[in-house]
């Protein structure tokens, strides 16, 4: 029977179906960061469990950690211990940690990619919801509790329910000034935070074949905002072109039989989905966030959005309660709004081919006078190869911060964050009341619109930079 | 884990859409190595001003709702952040039961694993008990698991709810003891996958 990418790895992956239908599925692999680990590794101590797979197993810290001055240590004492409870926890349990002054440490879903971690086929998790992010390789990657992540540590299975399956397919060609980030903005204006409940997201479409590695990332990362349980990007030659060499990946004995697996793993022809949703790429523009949830999207070249026009009185109260939480009027444009902070970094957009489309616009250019603006490379390696290449330098002259790698602004739960009523151009992932500092106004959007607000001091049409 | 069989308080009214991780547990108390203690940061930028007064009229805030151990919510509540300080969250405030029209995958699981109970009900119910919860007199509910029953003041409503979690919740089954069970069905696996993809092992 036909089958899909999803059913084949979850298949593979059965250890044991209960007559009700839940399953126990192996994990592969398991990344742990500081911030959903203390409790279940407490909960390995009490029980005097021991981690099944610490080779299968890998956690460094990234919430907590601060982007300047990495060599004074955590200031934070809060923060400080948490990271040093998950040094203490690794070194106990045997697990395998990437330290704070490791070149290798940064936000825990850029760095398993990047080491080669993570692979097609495989099931992955994480105690961190963007854990969708690691589905770009063509592995089925979930977000879990902490509760699951003690449940992991001590089993290497997850006890799930097999959710549905829903094919998003976006064929067409992309304007240019159209980014990766504009294409998964695209998708959860379409469906709506909650479209994805209970589903696993298979992107799909001549788009997406046409995305490199690190942008099928930046789609599958926002899976969890349209609401799904995981993304899925089926496997092909980009995939495993990035994987070659990488220190985790198979090694060059056994890669080429690795592909051979690998090639095996698409959706057959006439898979069937229980749910098919079709964009158009020629109709995605450069979008941005005007609310205060990842669904309120609207072209950059558009107005911000009138609650009278809403389909429901739970939607228009919703509208009204986010337009005054953003303090913004239905009917001004979205270029005429003012930021007073830009960043640039995240899971979502914080590698390093983020970073050449926010320098290519701001080379030469400044950022305008009264925005504080910081670029936050998604790991030690990215901002190595950033500086190599000298983008670094190009941030610098234009006026933006160059930080050390962590999760930063995108949650501010470290020393980086928006001021009461600050509004924010973010290359993040969530534009929650408070998520970015309490009281903080996020607006969404991708790394060249982010590097381009920065500069003309406004939400701005990255389509007006390309000269 | 603690077992779900009854409960019986006041159920509170929060009829907002999409109630995020974050409102319900800030990041700056995501700090703590314990499960415990967070009942107090619950919801915490409604229920205080940045000076840290008690904004009066959040509904949490104000007798008899402030003892509730039962939340009325709107659709998708608890979507974005997987943190499982959520659950624990509203569980240490008391909050041991919430009804919506639906919720976020990963905050409805985190619930099971906490012995708390979320129950979906389509919206007419949900707004029956929304009217139920909220104006004046008895604000007292009673959710029965075994009977799958929310006895209100207004009358009762039956609700749905998956056996296998609801055995598990009635019994207060420790899950990770349930899996260990099954440790040579993992052996298997394990065996059986090393040799097809032996560098997947360290
Ligand atoms: S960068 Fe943001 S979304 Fe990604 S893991 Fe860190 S806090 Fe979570």
């Amino acid at each position: 029977m036909a089958r899909t990418l999803f059913e084949k790895i979850w298949d593979a992956h059965l250890v044991d179906k209960a007559a009700d239908g839940a399953a126990t599925l192996y994990v592969d692999r398991h990344l742990v960061h500081e911030v959903t680990s203390p409790q279940a590794f407490e909960g390995l101590r009490i029980a005097g469990r021991s981690v099944r797979r610490p080779d299968a197993t890998l956690a460094v810290a990234d919430h907590n950690v601060p982007t300047t001055a990495r060599a004074e240590g955590i200031r934070d004492p809060e923060s400080r211990l948490q990271v040093e409870t998950l040094e203490a926890n690794c070194a106990e349990f045997g697990v395998p940690y990437f330290a704070m002054d490791d070149v290798r440490q940064g936000i825990v879903h850029i760095v398993g990619p990047e080491q080669g971690m993570t692979q097609p086929g495989m099931t992955i998790v994480c105690g961190d919801s963007h854990t969708s992010t690691h589905g770009a390789f063509g592995a089925l990657a979930f977000g879990i509790g902490t509760s699951e992540v003690e449940h992991v540590l001590a089993t290497q299975t997850m006890v799930q329910r097999r959710p549905k399956s829903m094919r998003v397919t976006i064929d067409g060609a992309l304007h240019p000034g159209v980014a990766a980030k504009d294409v998964i903005l695209a998708v959860i204006g379409a469906i709506g935070t909650a479209g994805g409940t209970g589903h696993v997201i298979e992107y799909a479409g001549s788009v997406i074949r046409g995305l490199s590695m690190e942008e099928r990332m930046t789609v599958c990362n926002m899976s969890i905002e349209a609401g799904a349980r995981a993304g899925l990007i089926a496997p092909d030659a980009v995939t495993f072109d990035y994987l070659r060499g990488r220190p985790l990946a198979p090694g060059e004995a056994d890669f080429d039989r690795a592909v051979e697996l690998w090639r095996a793993l698409p959706s057959d022809p006439g898979a069937a989905y229980d749910r098919e949703v079709k964009l158009d790429a020629a109709a995605i523009a450069p979008l941005v966030t005007w609310g205060t949830s990842p669904e309120d999207v609207v072209a950059i070249d558009g107005v911000v959005p009138d609650p009278a026009d809403a389909r429901d009185a739970g939607k228009r109260a919703a509208m009204e309660r986010s337009l005054a939480y953003m303090d913004l009027v239905p009917g001004t444009l979205m270029t005429e709004v003012a930021v007073d902070r830009v960043f640039i970094g995240s899971c979502t957009n914080g590698r390093i081919g983020d970073l050449r489309a926010a320098a290519a616009i701001a080379r030469g250019r400044k950022v305008a006078a009264g925005v504080s603006a910081m670029v936050v490379p998604g790991s030690g390696l990215v901002k190595r190869q950033a500086e190599e290449e000298g983008l670094d330098q190009v941030f610098l002259d234009a006026g933006f911060e160059w930080r050390e790698p962590g999760c930063s602004m995108c949650l501010a739960m470290n020393a980086d964050r928006l001021e009461p009523g600050e509004r924010c151009a973010s290359t993040s992932n969530r534009n929650f009341e408070g998520r970015q500092g309490r009281g903080g106004r996020t607006h969404l959007m991708g790394p060249a619109m982010a590097a381009a607000a920065a500069i003309t001091g406004r939400l701005a049409d990255v389509r007006d930079f390309n000269e | 884990m603690e077992s779900f069989t009854t409960l019986t308080g006041v159920a509170a009214p929060l009829p907002m859409v999409n109630v995020d991780t974050d409102m319900i547990i800030p990041k700056q108390y995501l700090k703590t190595i314990r499960r415990t203690g967070l009942g107090q940061y619950l919801f915490d930028e409604l229920r205080r001003t940045p000076d840290g007064e008690r904004i009066a009229d959040f509904v949490l805030n104000r007798a008899p709702w402030d003892q509730a151990k039962i939340l009325i919510a709107g659709a998708n509540f608890g979507c974005g952040s997987s943190r499982e300080h959520a659950p624990w969250a509203l569980n240490d405030f008391g909050i041991r039961c919430i009804i919506a029209p639906g919720f976020a995958d990963i905050f409805y699981n985190n619930c099971f694993q906490n012995g708390m109970l979320p129950i979906v009900l389509p919206q007419a119910d949900i707004d029956t008990l929304l009217a139920a919860a909220s104006g004046c007199g008895n604000h007292t509910f009673t959710v029965d698991l075994d009977s799958r029953t929310i006895a209100h003041p207004g009358g009762e409503i039956a609700f749905d709810i998956d056996p296998e979690r609801r055995r598990r919740l009635l019994e207060g089954l420790d899950n990770i003891g349930l899996t260990l069970e099954k440790a040579a069905a993992i052996n298997d696996f394990e065996s059986r996958q090393r040799s097809a993809a032996p560098w997947l092992y360290a």
